[in-house]
């Protein structure tokens, strides 16, 4: 077990900048998430660091040593690939043996740490198998404890449940936050599911074009994502962005949106008067008037455009002025498309956002 | 017929015949003809010619007059000799140069086209290059002449020199059919996901454990298209071998030709025929057993 140490790595493809530059510091023992869209470079700060791609400029250091001139098999990684990558012409045992055999560790060792990694993953009963015999559960399953019985100094993931189905990829999530408890070992993981991300991370680096946008524990990239981007990318449905002004009256600056005034205490003292307003789903009341009931003060006026039922909720897409919002409710929400219905934004989850650069506005 | 009866004819469809999609076999009719007539009619006569006297009896007197001719026993050493040294040149020559291109280093499209050039030489045009090389007035005699090792020219290829002459042909033979080995087994490596090998770079593989547990086991069914296709066509080595050496290095594709066309033993000729048939489906049969995929690498176990 060790950290990492990326120290502004950058690494370029032809005239690409894949990697921009990227600091970042991976405690011992932790389990840190690269998350963000395809192409944002997560894949390839990952191959750096597993040297499987030769940096362009600046360094990695795992545990203290500068490995940014080693290669892979020197830097006491342990990988799973998205393919999984297992042998086709060797048995599982072979395939999970292959480093310990690589690294001429004695063969009773190999077989007792075999047995280890086999009962970690519970495959015991698979090891004279074929991976053509093997579902692609117990496949990936088998390239895990490869990487796992090298006791890698760092283990490295990249994508290692996309390839399996939904129900699958639930469970195989379950498994490895278990492994992560029993192993314990520095675990760098690439994926662009943030459902994963979020249950996964000790920490997650949400990244786009290159660099790290945020860098936090799950719960704050959630409720306080630092940009518009990881706002909109984290989240299903993701975060809702309407047009907001922020107007002086009697020498107190209040937040307005739609021509009401919301109810919130975080509005900055000065700076522009056009910003960005950040509001989760569920962070959305939605109300019905009732018949004689006249106007709720301070909620907002919208209306519904789609409504979902998606199980243990109603989702409603609504209009309000130019903006389309996601909101959800309780499933017996009784509701239809065309309906007039009043939003409360809960105000203590309100984010606020440049609207030119995208930036969360500190409160 | 009852009424339930009558009932059940009602419920039931009216069974209709599958149309039968013709299109394949239409396209593959071509290419069974072309094998019919050039291939398995002149194989089915070689069979006849070798085993039927004249009066029409079965007979095997042409394979004995084949067994007491006075060049069989040389060309038939002959010609396994040389596929034994030969073949296994080619092969380990195309794997170096193919996992050279395989590393992908700057210029690799162009090592590959100039490896690829013999493959649009003719048997014949090679040895005939190679000769021109290796005669008196040739290549090699005038660069050992002009670096002063030699002052006379010497023969290379005669009689009183079988082991120049076999050399000849084995270079010659290298040179020529070696580039089809060669792209057999980089299309086969670029068939190889690059998971693979960077899966054993990181649990720190060296290059030569790499080569022997990953790239060459994942490389089984193209050797094996390629092991097959070269020793076929080994057995019928023939032309480069006449321009180099005559009859002087019998081999048995060169005799089965003088029986035919020089001593008009078309009988004889096939029995040759026939037994290199024999010889490269028994080679064919074994190369498939050793380099064979377990059923359980294929799921099926």
């Amino acid at each position: 077990m060790a950290d990492i140490q990326l120290e502004r790595v950058r690494k370029m493809f032809g005239k690409v900048l894949a990697v921009a530059d990227v600091s970042l510091h991976i405690k011992e023992g932790e389990f840190m998430v690269l998350l963000g869209p395809s192409g944002c470079g997560k894949t390839t700060l990952l191959r750096c660091l597993a040297g499987l791609e030769r940096v362009d400029g600046g360094q990695v250091i795992i545990g203290g040593d500068d490995v940014t001139d080693h290669p892979p098999g020197k830097r006491g990684i342990g990988m799973v690939f998205q393919s999984y990558a297992v042998f086709p012409h060797m048995t599982v045992f072979d395939n999970i043996a292959f480093g310990l055999q690589m690294q001429r560790v004695s063969s009773a060792e190999i077989q007792r740490r075999v047995g280890e990694g086999a009962e970690l993953l519970q495959i015991q009963q698979l090891l004279a198998r074929y991976p053509a015999q093997l579902s692609g559960g117990q496949r990936q399953r088998v390239a895990v404890a490869r990487a796992i019985v090298m006791r890698p100094r760092v283990l490295l993931m990249d994508e290692p449940l996309s390839n399996l189905d939904a129900l699958l990829r639930l469970q195989m999530r379950g498994e490895l936050k278990r492994l992560h408890h029993e192993v314990r070992s520095t675990t760098v993981y690439v994926t662009h599911d943030q459902v994963e991300a979020l249950s996964l991370g000790d920490r997650i680096a949400v990244m786009k074009d290159g660099t790290i946008v945020q860098l936090d524990i799950p719960d704050r990239v959630y409720d306080l994502p630092a940009t518009r981007f990881v706002g909109s990318f984290i989240g299903s449905p993701p975060m809702n962005f309407l047009e907001g002004t922020i107007r002086s009256s009697n020498g107190a600056r209040a937040l307005e949106t739609a021509g009401v005034r919301l109810e919130f205490h975080g509005v900055p003292a000065r700076g522009r008067d056009a910003v960005l307003i950040g509001i989760r789903p569920e962070h959305i009341a939605v109300e019905r008037v009732a018949v004689a009931g006249g106007i709720p003060a301070g909620a907002i006026p919208a209306a519904v455009v789609v409504v979902e039922p998606i199980g243990p909720q109603k989702l409603l897409t609504v209009q309000v002025g130019p903006s389309t919002l996601k909101v959800t409710t309780p499933v017996d929400f009784a509701v239809d498309q065309g309906q007039r219905v009043w939003l409360r934004f809960d105000p203590s989850r309100i984010r606020l956002m440049d609207p030119q650069t995208g930036d969360a506005i500190a409160s | 017929m009852t009424v339930a009866e009558q009932r059940l004819e009602q419920t039931l469809p009216p069974v209709r015949r599958q149309a039968v999609d013709w299109l394949p076999y239409v396209l593959l009719l071509p290419t069974v003809v072309f094998l019919a007539v050039f291939f398995v009619y002149p194989m089915l006569q070689a069979f006849v010619l070798s085993f039927r006297s004249p009066e029409g009896a079965i007979t095997l007197r042409y394979f004995q007059a084949m067994l007491k001719d006075t060049y069989f026993a040389g060309a038939l050493r002959n010609s396994f000799l040389l596929t034994a040294i030969i073949i296994p040149l080619q092969v380990v020559l195309a794997l170096v140069i193919a996992l050279l291109i395989n590393t992908r280093f700057q210029g690799h499209p162009w090592f590959l086209f100039i490896c690829a050039i013999p493959l649009g030489i003719s048997d014949l045009g090679a040895g005939l290059i190679w000769s021109s090389f290796f005669t008196e007035r040739g290549y090699l005699n005038l660069i050992l002449q002009n670096l002063g090792l030699i002052n006379e020219p010497i023969t290379f290829l005669s009689f009183e020199r079988p082991a120049w002459l076999y050399g000849a042909i084995v270079a010659t033979e290298v040179w020529r059919a070696t580039a089809i080995v060669m792209v057999i087994l980089v299309a086969g490596l670029q068939l190889i996901p690059k998971d693979y090998f960077e899966t054993a770079d990181v649990f720190g593989a060296s290059s030569w454990r790499k080569l022997r547990y990953v790239t060459l086991p994942l490389l089984r069914p193209a050797l094996q298209t390629a092991l097959i296709i070269r020793t076929i066509l080994a057995f019928q080595l023939f032309a480069t071998v006449i321009v180099m050496a005559g009859r002087i290095v019998p081999v048995l594709a060169g005799e089965a030709y003088f029986q035919y066309g020089l001593l008009r033993n078309v009988n004889i000729a096939s029995a040759y025929a026939v037994l290199i048939m024999t010889l490269s489906m028994t080679i064919t049969i074994f190369y498939l057993w050793l380099l064979r995929t377990k059923e359980e690498e294929l799921g099926r176990g």
